[in-house]
């Protein structure tokens, strides 16, 4: 089973089209990574739907970076 | 067991395309790139200001009803959509019908559902027809969105159009429209919304459409895929016996996250919204026309037509075309 981590990495690369490799914790996703606006609403979707969980509005605007991605879903999600 | 099939489609435009540079010119703030980037559009058609969505309608109408291969007498019932009617009342249904020379005293009227209308008048009109009342229905989505566009607002102002499409429902023996669907939820009315009303001679609220788009964009690829899923299994079939989705065209980027929850390749997507950006209850009908006229769509394929808009509405139907 493969860590967090691993997995929001997995997503986001997936989600805006670039490499894993490319991904570090502190990237953010609009000044590193090249989201715009609607790619950072699809990657909360994504995360919903892998972490099934829903995040609310006001918590979704919070996330910006891959790590900020990382510390949501642990403290949020049940293990 | 009366069956309801698709006789015919039309659909018309006003005016020459006007591209995002046109927009430029004319003063707004944007850029071809940035507007094609994010919705997909890269022109859209404004009615002269003297065009109503009733003018619209006619011509798409007439185009519907010649396709369908019947006289404007042979419709006996008239369901316009629409969010901007030419008048308060009579209704742009009760107007069309006199512009079409319709003279068999048949029921007209408008629905609102805004970008899911044209959806609504479908399904009302299939309940109708398949209930025996009546036997050969037009109906219409058109819009005139320029006209409660503010022109200072880029977010918004860049991403609508004007036009009407237009169908002929009629009974058939054999089965067309499969399975519909409709839904609302008005606790989400803030998210877009044009919240203003005449009273006392003058406009009370806000008369421009307002939108909160992250919000609008998420709504909707959620309740997109989840009625397109409810229509194929009221049916029995699946996401792969389907030509062709033809969904509300406002944003190529929710029709494109619509079609990957789907399942969907985009080569089994038709896509208007880059030519005419989104016409509110008339992008479904034109889509449909394109798809037709353009030789997309043949008779026995299967389709979906699915919309969402302000309240929130939503709803598809499946048809064998």
């Amino acid at each position: 089973m493969e860590n967090i981590e691993q997995r929001v990495k997995k997503i986001v690369a997936e989600q805006l089209g670039v490499n894993e490799s490319e991904i570090k914790n502190e990237s953010s996703f609009v000044d590193d990574l090249g989201a715009d606006s609607l790619d950072t609403v699809e990657l909360v979707m994504a995360l919903e739907e892998e972490f099934e969980c829903e995040i609310p509005d006001e918590e979704a605007e919070k996330i910006t970076s891959v790590q900020q991605a990382i510390d949501y879903v642990n403290a949020n999600v049940k293990k | 067991m009366i069956h309801v099939r698709i006789a015919g489609t039309g659909s018309y435009l006003p005016g020459e395309p006007v591209s995002n540079d046109d927009l430029v010119a004319r003063g707004i703030d944007t850029s071809d790139e940035w507007v094609a980037a994010r919705t997909g559009i890269r022109a859209r058609h404004l009615a002269a200001a003297d065009v109503g969505a009733s003018d619209l309608a006619r011509v798409a109408s007439e185009r519907a009803i010649e396709a369908a291969g019947c006289d404007p007498d042979d419709i006996d019932l008239i369901i316009v959509a629409t969010s901007t009617p030419d008048y308060i009342f009579p209704s742009t249904a009760a107007l069309l019908q006199s512009k079409l020379g319709i003279r068999n005293s048949c029921a007209a009227f408008d629905v609102q559902a805004v970008c899911a209308g044209f959806i609504y008048g479908l399904t009302i009109a299939e309940k109708f027809i398949r209930s025996g009342s009546h036997k050969r229905a037009l109906v219409v989505g058109a819009e005139v969105f320029s006209r409660i566009l503010d022109w200072s607002d880029r977010s918004t102002c860049v991403l609508f159009g004007d036009g009407a499409g237009a169908v002929v429902l009629e009974t058939s023996d054999k089965p067309g429209i499969l399975a519909s669907a409709l839904h609302a939820d008005g606790s989400h009315h803030p998210i877009l919304c044009v919240a203003g009303s005449v009273a006392s001679g003058q406009v009370i609220g806000d008369p421009f459409l307002r939108m909160d788009g992250q919000a609008v964009f998420k709504f909707a690829v959620k309740v997109l895929g989840e009625v397109a899923s409810e229509v194929l299994d009221k049916a029995g079939v699946s996401a792969e016996s389907v030509d062709w989705l033809i969904p509300h065209q406002a944003n190529l980027r929710i029709i494109q996250a619509t079609a990957k929850r789907l399942g969907l390749s985009m080569d089994n997507v038709i896509t208007t919204v880059a030519r005419h950006g989104n016409t509110s209850a008339a992008s479904i009908p034109l889509a449909l026309d394109v798809a037709v006229r353009e030789g997309h769509l043949q008779r026995g394929q299967r389709i979906v037509l699915e919309g969402v808009g302000g309240g929130f509405t939503w709803g598809a139907a499946l048809i064998d075309f």
